[in-house]
């Protein structure tokens, strides 16, 4: 498998919080847009199609009862 | 699309409906399907009326030979094998704009709306934009008409695919490539190729030889660099100016092999590879 799911953030703690935080003040609905566009550039930034739909394999693999 | 400033009335507005489908086999006993009759499409990337162009272009030299008796019925099966991929592709990429352009539930309308928001100012969000890809010739890679490389080519059409243009000086006029390619095999060499080499085609029926350097000059190079033409290299095109074979020395064996396997009479043989 390509994509890395070994730990690999540079400061884990802090990026969770910024992740939290930047949706703090918004509606259901903007945090849906922001959630949107955050893949949409992460996803650019990673580029390789075979790492993004590993992602989107696990991303997908939400149990049974979906 | 007018910007904020410009007034406009509405005059006239309806909806337009479109499909996205096709047959599972274009031939039904005698009768051939083409076009929309065929395969449809909705309306972004301008691939109905090209696609049923490409389709025309490739059954038409197919039937005129086997009416002529020159190559086998089977051949016309082919029309099926090569469009049906060329169909499938038409409708992924038209399926795409249309759910780029009227997307299908909320969160895929999110994203949509969001990537042209980022495009405003993101330059890696424009190419996502999807209002229609252009269609393009399709590259029929499987094809059993194909005579699959046997030799190292670095670019230049592979067969199955369809001639790239160069502008040559032909006669001393401005030309084009594809101007000599067409309604005929066309089996395109060095003239450095020998006297003796070449003469062993001219009197094959339906094959035209196309010599690079005598009358018909690469004046800019651009052919040699689109076909890597490194000495020796030989290319035949189908009537449809398809490649249907390449090699990187002449013999004129591999030539006549390659028109009869793109004239369908190795089909069966094909068809037996298969089975085994």
């Amino acid at each position: 498998m390509k994509l890395n799911t070994e730990p690999n953030f540079s400061d884990g703690d802090t990026f969770y919080a910024s992740l939290t935080d930047i949706h703090r003040d918004l509606t259901p609905e903007q945090s849906e847009r922001v959630n949107a566009r955050l893949v949409l550039l992460l996803a650019n930034h990673i580029g390789d199609l075979a790492v993004l739909n590993e992602a989107m394999n696990i991303a997908s693999d939400i149990g049974a009862n979906k | 699309m007018l910007g904020d400033d410009v007034e406009f009335e509405l005059e006239w507005a309806s909806v337009y409906t479109f499909q996205c489908r096709k047959m599972d086999d274009f031939i039904f006993h005698r009768v051939i399907f083409i076009g929309d009759a065929a395969h449809q499409v909705s309306p972004f990337g301008a691939r109905g009326a090209n696609g049923g162009i490409q389709s025309a272009e490739n059954l038409t030299w197919k039937i005129i030979r086997i009416l002529r008796g020159s190559a086998p019925p089977a051949l016309l099966t082919t029309y099926n094998t090569e469009r049906q991929p060329a169909a499938s592709d038409n409708i992924l990429n038209s399926t795409r704009s249309t759910d780029f352009i009227t997307p299908k539930n909320h969160i895929s309308r999110v994203f949509r709306d969001e990537t042209l928001r980022l495009a405003k100012t993101l330059p890696f969000a424009r190419p996502l934009i999807n209002s229609g890809r252009l269609s393009v010739p399709y590259h029929y890679r499987d094809s059993p008409l194909n005579t699959p490389d046997s030799q190292d080519f670095n670019g230049g059409p592979p067969p199955g695919s369809p001639a790239k243009d160069a502008p040559l000086i032909i006669a001393g006029q401005s030309g084009w490539l594809l101007e000599r390619l067409g309604n005929r095999f066309v089996c395109m060499l060095s003239a450095n190729t020998s006297q003796t080499n070449i003469k062993t085609l001219t009197d094959i029926a339906d094959l035209d030889i196309l010599l690079i350097g005598d009358n018909v000059i690469d004046n800019e190079g651009i052919l040699n660099k689109r076909y890597d033409l490194r000495p020796g290299t030989v290319y035949l095109f189908r009537p449809d100016q398809i490649v249907a074979a390449r090699w990187r020395h002449f013999d004129k064996d591999n030539v006549i092999r390659a028109m009869r396997r793109a004239l369908g009479f190795e089909l069966e043989n094909a068809q037996l590879e298969k089975a085994q």
